[in-house]
């Protein structure tokens, strides 16, 4: 029973960064309906930057609970920069292009970070140095420490928050009303490529935010992090309806259980044949089993045959 | 098979066709004296990376689905000599197979291409009603989980031993040839990997063949006509589903031929050949060279199959020269040079460096769809 506890813990902490991921692409594709490959890497060059700043600014002997926000805030920066970028250059001219074009530079653009952030950060693991008091808490036999509660509350708080912005601000009404019907949208004084901008961004915050929890959460950062990471926040997002925000919520959190219940179980439950490592086939899986048989996800109310 | 080619051709294309026979004959020979024997090895791997781009460029190129997990083929290939053809079986169950199986290599060869093609239909089967980037994403995830399996399947019973893969595979033989040793020839000492570059050459051709007709055929045809637009090739009788799932079962062979002829030169399989950089990298050679044109598709294998070689004899020297030191290693330099002809090609040349013509027309954009 710990042990079930002690999964369902982690597998929500886990499933709530998968949900701020997920987040991204389901916005971006709810908008464009587009995947954007390279959202994983945004997560990745995330982490990255948040880690470099913290160590710098450690090395000239800023207070830690000040370090941390601030480096925060420079990766989520940095990320939106970035974000904008990979729009304006690998998507916007293709626009109007076959779907598999931009899909082909989003792979690029995919590959491009990772080896520019291999080349920057080199091949090794980081370790993400511990700022706050990581104190465990028992809870039912299971374990929960301070960052993990602080990364489900951020979490939780954030997406909230991108709700009221999405359904309750001027912003908000322009990007549904973009993603509805970019033509309607323009000639109703939308301008699109600002929304599809933003949208971007916001995306690529979210996506900073997530990779500085990961790397907090796991105390390692390592270029080739956001790859995985970003197909199976793909896969929270299909799994909950992509195109809608709650859907990603909900699809994070399940991945999450999914994955860890999973790992956790799946060694008694076929016999000692498939062991904790298959982990990562889990969230392959589950992508295969929703596109074959709700491929409109678990909220999605439409999936559009946009050809 | 020679035969029926010759008559295809005109009488200047059948004088060029010797022409490029000929230099394709000697080509070990010179690179050999020219370049080193280092150089013939790469050819032949060349060629390996010919027939799996000209595999996947059945699948993306002529019936238009982005597959991202291709090179999962390429390791059930491999993977089906391997255990076939080494003692890995008998050491790992020496019960069952007590001296080993050792099956000869052309028995291997067209069941390898079966079971590659088994696995096509069986990614493909499920994936037929996606669209183009939810297909993307579970082909890639299908290529990581063949890589995965192939990676863990060593316990609790060793199938496929693990990270560490399968060493001393059978050499493939010719007649009772072994081409892993050098054979005299009317005088003439041919080395391990001129036998074998001649012996990759002949398939290559054979698979551009097959694909030649393949494409000219009804059912490249309808393939097209599927690329080109889903709804309207189905109303217009072409049974789409069969058609999808023998685009992914015919691409999937060949990416299984190859697998095999690699297992075999090689001598030796494990799961790092086979990740998804591996996929990209064909991919990128369909892309560059051009969608769904066979000629552009060799000419994008042999440039990104020589590439890596080309920086890494060029590029670790002149840093040295410059700086001294090794700053950006050819690798990293080779990857993001990929990336960026990814996203370069789709921006400027879609259609890519050798564009089919009725893919160019596809390609380009809006000009072409207000010119109709």
């Amino acid at each position: 029973m710990e042990i079930f506890l002690q999964q369902i813990i982690n597998g929500l902490v886990q499933g709530s960064v998968y949900a701020l991921v997920a987040l991204g692409y389901t916005m971006v594709y709810g908008i464009l309906g587009l995947i954007n490959f390279a959202h994983g890497e945004v997560v990745m060059v995330g982490a990255m930057l948040a880690l470099s700043a913290l160590t710098a600014m450690l090395g000239w002997g800023a207070p830690p609970l000040l370090a941390l926000p601030i480096s925060l805030i420079l990766a989520m920066l940095g990320c939106m920069v970035l974000g904008y970028g990979i729009e304006r250059i690998a998507y916007r001219p293709l626009r109007h292009a076959p779907r598999l074009a931009p899909l082909i530079t989003a792979i690029g653009v995919s590959i491009v970070l990772q080896n520019l952030a291999m080349m920057i950060w080199g091949r090794q693991y980081h370790a993400f140095p511990q700022l706050v008091a990581n104190q465990p808490h028992l809870i039912g036999g299971a374990i929960i420490n301070d960052i993990q509660i602080i990364i489900f509350i951020l979490a939780l708080a954030i997406m909230a928050g991108l709700i009221v912005v999405v359904h309750r601000t001027r912003l908000g009404r322009a990007m549904r009303a973009v993603a509805e019907n970019q033509h309607a949208a323009q000639l109703m004084g939308v301008d699109i490529n600002r929304v599809i901008s933003i949208t971007f961004m916001l995306g690529s915050a979210l996506a900073a935010i997530a990779g500085v929890m990961v790397s907090a959460n796991y105390g390692l950062a390592h270029y080739y992090m956001g790859f995985l990471l970003g197909l199976k926040a793909f896969t929270a997002a299909v799994l909950g309806g992509i195109g809608n925000l709650r859907g990603a919520m909900l699809g994070g959190l399940l991945l999450g259980l999914i994955e860890s219940l999973g790992a956790g179980y799946i060694g008694d439950m076929t016999g000692g044949f498939l062991g904790s490592h298959y982990q990562d086939v889990f969230a392959f899986f589950v992508l295969i089993a929703v596109l074959v048989f709700r491929p409109s996800g678990l909220l999605g109310e439409r999936i559009a045959e946009r050809a | 098979m020679l035969g029926y080619a010759m008559k295809l051709l005109t009488q200047p294309t059948r004088f060029a066709f010797w022409l490029l026979l000929g230099a394709l004959l000697l080509l070990p020979f010179v690179t050999d004296a020219l370049l080193g024997r280092g150089w013939v090895r790469i050819a032949d791997f060349a060629m390996l990376y010919i027939m799996l781009a000209l595999g996947l460029n059945i699948v993306v190129g002529l019936a238009g689905l982005l597959d991202l997990g291709y090179i999962a083929f390429f390791a059930v290939g491999a993977y089906c000599y391997a255990l076939t053809g080494s003692p890995h079986l008998a050491l790992a169950f020496p019960s069952l197979f007590p001296g080993g199986v050792h099956l000869p290599f052309w028995i291997v060869l067209p069941l390898a291409a079966l079971v590659a093609g088994g696995f096509g239909v069986l990614l493909g089967a499920p994936t037929l009603r996606l669209r183009g980037d939810y297909l993307a994403i579970v082909t890639l995830g299908f290529g990581e989980i063949i890589r995965i399996f192939l990676n863990n399947l060593n316990a609790p019973f060793n199938l496929t031993n693990g990270p560490q893969g399968i060493s001393r595979i059978d050499p493939i033989k010719v007649a009772d040839v072994s081409l892993n040793a050098s054979q005299e020839i009317f005088g003439i000492t041919l080395p391990s990997v001129h036998l074998y570059f001649y012996l990759f050459l002949a398939f290559t051709a054979l698979v551009i063949f097959v694909s030649q007709r393949l494409e000219k055929s009804r059912i490249g045809r309808a393939w097209m006509a599927i690329r080109e637009d889903e709804i309207a090739a189905s109303a217009m009788g072409i049974n789409t589903r069969n058609l999808k799932l023998l685009a992914f079962a015919m691409g999937a062979m060949f990416g299984g031929v190859s697998g095999t002829l690699f297992a075999g030169f090689q001598g030796f399989v494990s799961p790092e050949s086979f990740s998804l950089m591996e996929s990209i990298m064909v991919l990128c050679m369909v892309v560059l060279g051009g969608m769904g044109n066979i000629a552009g598709v060799i000419l994008g294998g042999v440039l990104l199959a020589l590439l890596p070689e080309v920086l890494r004899h060029s590029v670790v020297p002149l840093q040295q020269a410059l700086f001294g030191k090794t700053i950006v290693d050819p690798e990293s330099l080779r990857m993001l040079l990929f990336g960026g002809a990814l996203i370069a090609m789709m921006l400027y040349r879609p259609a890519g460096l050798w564009p089919s013509r009725v893919r160019r027309r596809e390609l380009d954009t809006d000009e072409a769809a207000e010119t109709v």
